[in-house]
């Protein structure tokens, strides 16, 4: 396809979400419909970094929770103070009664400013300081899935032990105001849900335009062949700690929208069983994809909702099964499922219509002179 | 031009010596084949080279040392390698992997664009391994000799002085051959080209200087026709000429 002809493809389909995520979808939806679908927009917002990283960087990001923690906790922390009032505790705080002052490192987060550059440059720094250490160590494949699982476990544990400090197990939450409006007024519900579905579009123009760069073509031959790359004069860790830091932004983000939109972040939501769905999303929607990570997070999102209202023990078996079965039958996701069927309808065509030029849709025929493929001696 | 020059290397793998106390001398300039029986070291003798696996010795090119560095550095100071199975990125394009072949120098910004120009290296490279109808498709189609050449192709925009290609013919036709000879012919004009190759036909006619490993080390060096003369050569690869032939 032309140049000019998937720019076009790319700006029709990014008008369409746009019109549909700002147009029919607040028209359409309940208010409770909305900001159920404002919270899978941000978990959509994770997935398009873990995209980045995993479909286009082949880096198995299964610790994402970490970095949408820690952007989510960054948030809240910042709404806490400000419901308190300068001077005043965090309510939590003053319930568990542990504390006379407010912890040190609480207090930078009263300033506005610091605590939104924080939701997004915290994540990014703290992968800059893992990925730096991870990659240029050549640790990769299964080894930094685990190392990214056990962060994300080892964080949950943490914020659950410090209790006085953290909110434990509960968590943040119960938050009055964003910025000076009233959370609990609709229309600044219906605002938050607007800035999500704002993000997340930016989010995928920036992911479309690093997947189109040069980088981004680097970034899927070190995926593919790392060594060889490294042949060419590059240091594939850095190629990899870059994909690695914007996908811990992109996931800070959503983590610290996550707060306003939901109403609350607690270990549970950033721990191993979210970070694992995180992955599962993705893959079932198509890892290598811009909007399969999207669909498929948002889409499996939706089912959890919708199905564990109803079957709240078999929709864990339900998600395991699809993600087996997407693994086995479609490993491109389901993004790939239009282009797999095509295939298929192709190949059959070809085999029931035996002769010349009875298979349209196959490869072009290889150049005679150069048709010799050898089986390379060793 | 630059030369290169290795002195008493050594690779020690769990107590083997694969390389063990080589000396080596290619002059700039010069197409030189590196030939032995199975094991004897001409791989990891190029994975010293390059970097791969840790050495102790001396490997200089053009008066600087190579060994203790890191692979991308050694890349970056012109010594390009290929692969005994060509090593392309199969989901990009052929043009693709020549771009990125030519861009280890770029900086953060033109990184994070596209690419809005095939850069000029790139459109001559594509001429001169005879890809320029393959540009736009990906390399993982391509048949296997196209393969090689593409990776041939990547060295030359990266602008390499020293290459280093391992196997280079294996598993081509016999024109395919033919085309790949006269290609080395004319890099090693301004390059100096060091090929390990088990094709004792396609040595006779391109190489310009031999050496003959054996066990680690260097068993005889010259030209074709001094090497085959050397009793040493004969009685190494006695048994293994018919194969040779082939």
């Amino acid at each position: 396809m032309s140049r000019s002809g998937m720019s076009a493809r790319f700006w029709g389909g990014f008008g369409l979400g746009a019109v549909l995520l700002f147009g029919v979808a607040p028209v359409a939806l309940s208010d409770f419909r909305l900001s159920l679908l404002a919270r899978y927009l941000c978990l959509a917002m994770v997935a398009v970094g873990i995209g980045l990283a995993w479909g286009r960087g082949g880096l198995l990001t299964l610790g994402q929770g970490v970095f949408f923690g820690l952007g989510g906790y960054a948030m809240a922390m910042h709404l806490k103070l400000a419901d308190a009032g300068p001077g005043n505790l965090p309510d939590f705080m003053q319930l568990y009664g542990q504390l006379d002052a407010l912890p040190w490192w609480w207090r930078p987060f009263a300033n506005p400013v610091f605590a939104l550059a924080a939701t997004v440059l915290l994540p990014m720094l703290v992968a800059f300081l893992l990925g730096s250490l991870v990659f240029r160590r050549r640790v990769r494949g299964a080894y930094f899935a685990i190392l990214s699982q056990a962060l994300a476990a080892a964080m949950a544990i943490l914020l659950i032990g410090q209790q006085g400090t953290t909110g434990g197990t509960n968590g943040l939450t119960d938050f009055q105001g964003f910025f000076g409006y009233d959370l609990d007024d609709p229309v600044n519900q219906r605002m938050v849900y607007f800035i999500v579905a704002g993000a997340l579009l930016a989010l995928l123009a920036l992911a479309r335009q690093l997947y189109r760069s040069r980088y981004g073509e680097l970034l899927v031959a070190v995926r593919d062949a790392e060594e060889r790359v490294r042949f060419l004069g590059y240091n594939p860790a850095n190629v990899k700690l870059v994909a690695y830091v914007v996908a811990a932004g992109m996931a800070g983000l959503a983590g610290a929208l996550f707060v306003p939109a939901v109403g609350i972040i607690n270990p549970s939501l950033i721990g191993i069983v979210p970070s694992i769905e995180f992955i599962i999303g993705v893959a079932i929607g198509g890892r290598a994809t811009l909007l399969g990570p999207v669909l498929g997070t948002v889409a499996l999102a939706w089912a959890k909702t919708g199905l564990s209202e109803r079957f709240p023990d078999e929709w864990t078996y339900l998600q395991g099964l699809l993600f087996i079965l997407v693994v086995a039958f479609l490993p491109g996701g389901l993004a790939s499922a239009v282009r797999v069927l095509r295939e298929r309808l192709a190949r059959r065509e070809a085999g029931s219509r035996p002769g010349p030029g009875s298979a349209p849709a196959a490869a072009p025929p290889p150049e005679p002179a150069m048709a010799a493929p050898g089986e390379g001696s060793t | 031009m630059d030369g290169l020059r290795v002195r008493d290397l050594r690779v020690v793998f769990d107590g083997f010596a694969a390389v063990d106390g080589v000396d080596l001398d290619v002059p700039p300039g010069d197409l030189r084949f590196l030939i032995g029986p199975n094991g004897a070291g001409k791989t990891t003798l190029v994975d010293a080279v390059t970097g791969l696996v840790k050495a102790t010795g001396s490997v200089r090119f053009g008066g600087t040392e190579l060994l203790g560095r890191p692979v991308h550095r050694i890349a970056r100071m012109g010594i390009g390698r290929t692969f005994q199975t060509a090593t392309v990125f199969e989901e990009l394009t052929v043009l693709q992997n020549l771009d990125i072949a030519a861009g280890a120098g770029r900086g953060p910004l033109t990184m994070l664009r596209r690419r809005s120009a095939t850069p000029p290296i790139v459109e001559r490279t594509l001429a001169t391994v005879g890809l320029v109808a393959q540009r736009d498709q990906l390399a993982g189609t391509l048949a296997h000799g196209q393969k090689q050449w593409l990776e041939i192709g990547m060295l030359l925009v990266q602008d390499v002085r020293l290459l280093l290609l391992d196997e280079p013919v294996a598993g081509m036709s016999h024109d395919e051959r033919d085309a790949t000879g006269e290609l080395l012919d004319a890099v090693s004009r301004d390059r100096t080209v060091v090929v390990i190759e088990h094709d004792m036909d396609f040595l006779r006619r391109y190489a310009r200087t031999v050496t003959v490993l054996h066990a680690g080390k260097v068993l005889s060096e010259g030209t074709v026709a001094q090497v085959q003369a050397d009793p040493r050569v004969q009685e190494v690869y006695l048994g293994h000429a018919v194969a040779g032939e082939g």
